[in-house]
């Protein structure tokens, strides 16, 4: 067990899969040489370790970066490919949805495509809605992609092992302001199955499911409400594709209030789905209606003031929780 | 003597596959026209059968194709069973793909057909994937794309050529040229009338062919497939070639001048093939006569098949989407 950060907990993992298997290659705009240069970057140092050959920059081409993978993991290759910033993905969105994706069920399950792709995610660094807009939600609607969204520095690691070695595609989705966090890492070849949730904080009241770095804006806020005797239960999802529904069940079932968190906008978002699942099928177990607490229906904006009114604060989560609990 | 005798069997065998490809395609015309006998649109790449057959003769056998929504040349040049073929196009259990892909997109990896999309630009990209795999793994295999002059006009092309040239990846870009996208002629979506032209920006050699002509093409993708096993990066073909038929049977082409569907129907690569070897001497008619009936039999066993063969169950949907662990 080391102490390292987010981002070095990454790095950790792309390191332990290159050593492993040397089938695995780096792919991406600047994963060897960066604009962004930071030890606490996912693919500081990799090129300098492993050479030219498997850290590959490439020309700014997201079709040519997705199809990269997709190609050479149907010969075998264990391609992971990084996405620089979350929205670009609608540059490389055919070869994903449309290949990555349906590419084994066309072939009758002949073929298969263990593709990685890593997408540094991010809202409130003022970069504006072309840098900045969590589209999670596309991705968990194209069946045939898993898709996973750490909040530590140890899931991580562990998720993103796991992705590089499953025999599907599977998006991994970073928070990059979460790059500099610490945390304790296991060593080695640590793995998290892909598709189970965790409990962060067990409690009795409501339970806030979340994801991805909006994990620590539900933590705040649960903390604050212990203060006024609301005991909040935090679920982390971990993975959206395939969703561990039992995780989430299980936890409604026995607080009998759901509040679904966050960072995208709110229409058409990935808590619509959580939603509607308690929605369907534990609707019995519910005391009051479901809440989501979500971006606004905007493109994220850059101004500071209008950047923090658009992210989902503790404050909004506290007040939808007083709420299911009857408490204004 | 040796090698004139292997040029007499390449020939024929080129002119078999030609004469295979066409009739399962007339085939596939005629039973689209039947109610309920094939599931989906029909796209066929009637006259384009030469550029299918000369690319493919010039690959060995684990090298990779990556074919598009007009594939059946294609994936039957590179050793695909007409049975399966047959049965996917309707939709069977027995199909290649277990009647998950259609007609539209099959793929054959036991013959390294390895992807097909209908996604119009779509295959640039994954060649990148697979030439870079073959590449990484220090074989000498290489890709060849398929693609057409439609797609040319995609960005995927233009970013995967990039990317091919820079990184001498061991890829052989075809386009096939069959002067019509949809329902726009050449002079309508691109300036150029040598697609080919393009290679020069990417800095890879690209080189126009008479695509109705299977030994030019055979010849051009022998010289650029070996540049490319060399180590000396991708090469393009233009094949310059037409679409006989609409772009799909559903089109029954009120756009084109029936005058050059003519012309071109005159520069049928079938019988420019079997006119060019009757001319030499190296078949007789009797022997042109055998080929044809054994082809015949051969796309009638595949309708029998297919046709008996059952359909997959509904909750068969379900399955292959992941790979389970």
């Amino acid at each position: 067990m080391a102490v390292l950060s987010f981002g070095q907990a990454l790095k950790d993992a792309l390191d332990v899969a290159m050593s492993k298997d040397d089938g695995v290659f780096i792919a991406g705009e600047g994963v060897g040489v960066s604009i962004h240069y930071n030890p606490n970057l996912p693919t500081h140092g990799l090129l300098e370790k492993y050479g030219p050959k498997r850290v590959k920059d490439t020309p700014v081409s997201e079709a040519a970066i997705a199809g990269l993978a997709v190609g050479a993991s149907a010969l075998g290759l264990r391609p992971v490919v990084e996405i620089m910033f979350f929205p670009f993905i609608t540059l490389a969105t055919d070869m994903l949805v449309n290949h990555a994706a349906k590419l084994r069920y066309l072939s009758g399950g002949k073929s298969s495509f263990p593709l990685t792709v890593r997408i540094k995610a991010g809202v409130n660094f003022a970069a504006g809605c072309q840098h900045s807009h969590n589209l999670e939600a596309w991705l968990a609607h194209s069946p045939g992609l898993k898709v996973v969204f750490p909040s530590t520095p140890a899931d991580a690691k562990g998720l993103l092992l796991s992705a590089t070695f499953d025999p599907n595609p599977v998006i991994v989705i970073e928070e990059m302001l979460l790059y500099w966090m610490k945390g304790e890492v296991p060593d080695g070849d640590y793995r998290i199955p892909i598709g189970e949730a965790r409990i962060v904080i067990p409690g009795n009241d409501c339970t806030v499911v979340s994801y991805g770095g909006s994990v620590y804006t539900a933590l705040e806020a649960a903390k604050a409400l212990l203060d006024e005797g609301i005991s909040a239960e935090v679920i982390d999802l971990r993975s959206l594709v395939p969703l561990d529904k039992v995780c989430l069940l299980d936890s409604v079932r026995r607080t009998g209030r759901l509040v679904v968190l966050h960072d995208a906008a709110k229409f058409g978002g990935f808590g619509a789905e959580i939603s509607a699942i308690v929605a369907e099928e534990a609707f019995d177990a519910l005391k009051a209606p479901i809440k989501r607490v979500a971006a606004r229906d905007i493109p994220v904006p850059v101004s500071p003031p209008q950047e923090m009114f658009n992210k989902p604060s503790s404050e909004m989560v506290i007040a939808a929780v007083r709420s299911t609990v009857g408490k204004r | 003597m040796g090698s004139q005798q292997a040029d007499v069997g390449l020939k024929k065998t080129m002119y078999e596959e030609m004469v295979l490809i066409r009739k399962f395609e007339e085939k596939l015309i005629e039973l689209s026209q039947q109610k309920g006998k094939l599931v989906g649109m029909q796209i066929l790449a009637n006259g384009q059968e030469a550029v299918a057959v000369g690319i493919v003769k010039a690959l060995q056998p684990d090298d990779v194709i990556v074919s598009n929504h007009r594939s059946h040349g294609h994936l039957l040049a590179k050793g695909a069973d007409p049975k399966y073929l047959m049965a996917e196009i309707m939709g069977k259990a027995t199909g290649v793909n277990k009647g998950k892909s259609g007609t539209l997109h099959m793929a054959v990896p036991e013959v390294n057909a390895l992807m097909t999309t209908t996604i119009v630009g779509g295959g640039p990209p994954l060649a990148v994937g697979a030439g870079f795999a073959q590449q990484y793994r220090g074989t000498s295999n290489i890709t060849v794309v398929f693609f057409g002059d439609g797609a040319a006009a995609e960005g995927s092309v233009h970013e995967a050529m990039n990317l091919a040239a820079l990184w001498k990846l061991p890829i052989v870009f075809v386009c096939e040229n069959n002067c019509w996208a949809g329902a726009q002629s050449l002079s309508e979506h691109s300036c150029l009338r040598d697609i080919a032209q393009r290679a020069v920006g990417y800095g890879m050699p690209g080189e126009s062919v008479d695509g109705n002509d299977v030994e030019k093409i055979y010849a051009l993708a022998k010289k650029m497939v070996l540049r490319c096993r060399n180590g000396k990066g991708p090469g393009m073909i233009e094949a310059k070639t037409y679409r006989m038929r609409g772009h799909g049977e559903h089109d029954h082409q009120h756009y084109v001048d029936k005058k050059e569907l003519e012309e071109w129907s005159r520069l049928c690569p079938v019988k420019r093939l079997s006119e060019s070897m009757l001319a030499d001497g190296l078949v007789t008619e009797a022997q042109l006569q055998t080929i044809d009936r054994q082809i015949d039999a051969k796309v009638d066993e595949a309708v029998g098949f297919a046709t008996e063969s059952s359909y997959p169950l509904p909750e068969e949907a379900l399955q292959d989407v992941w790979v389970e662990e």
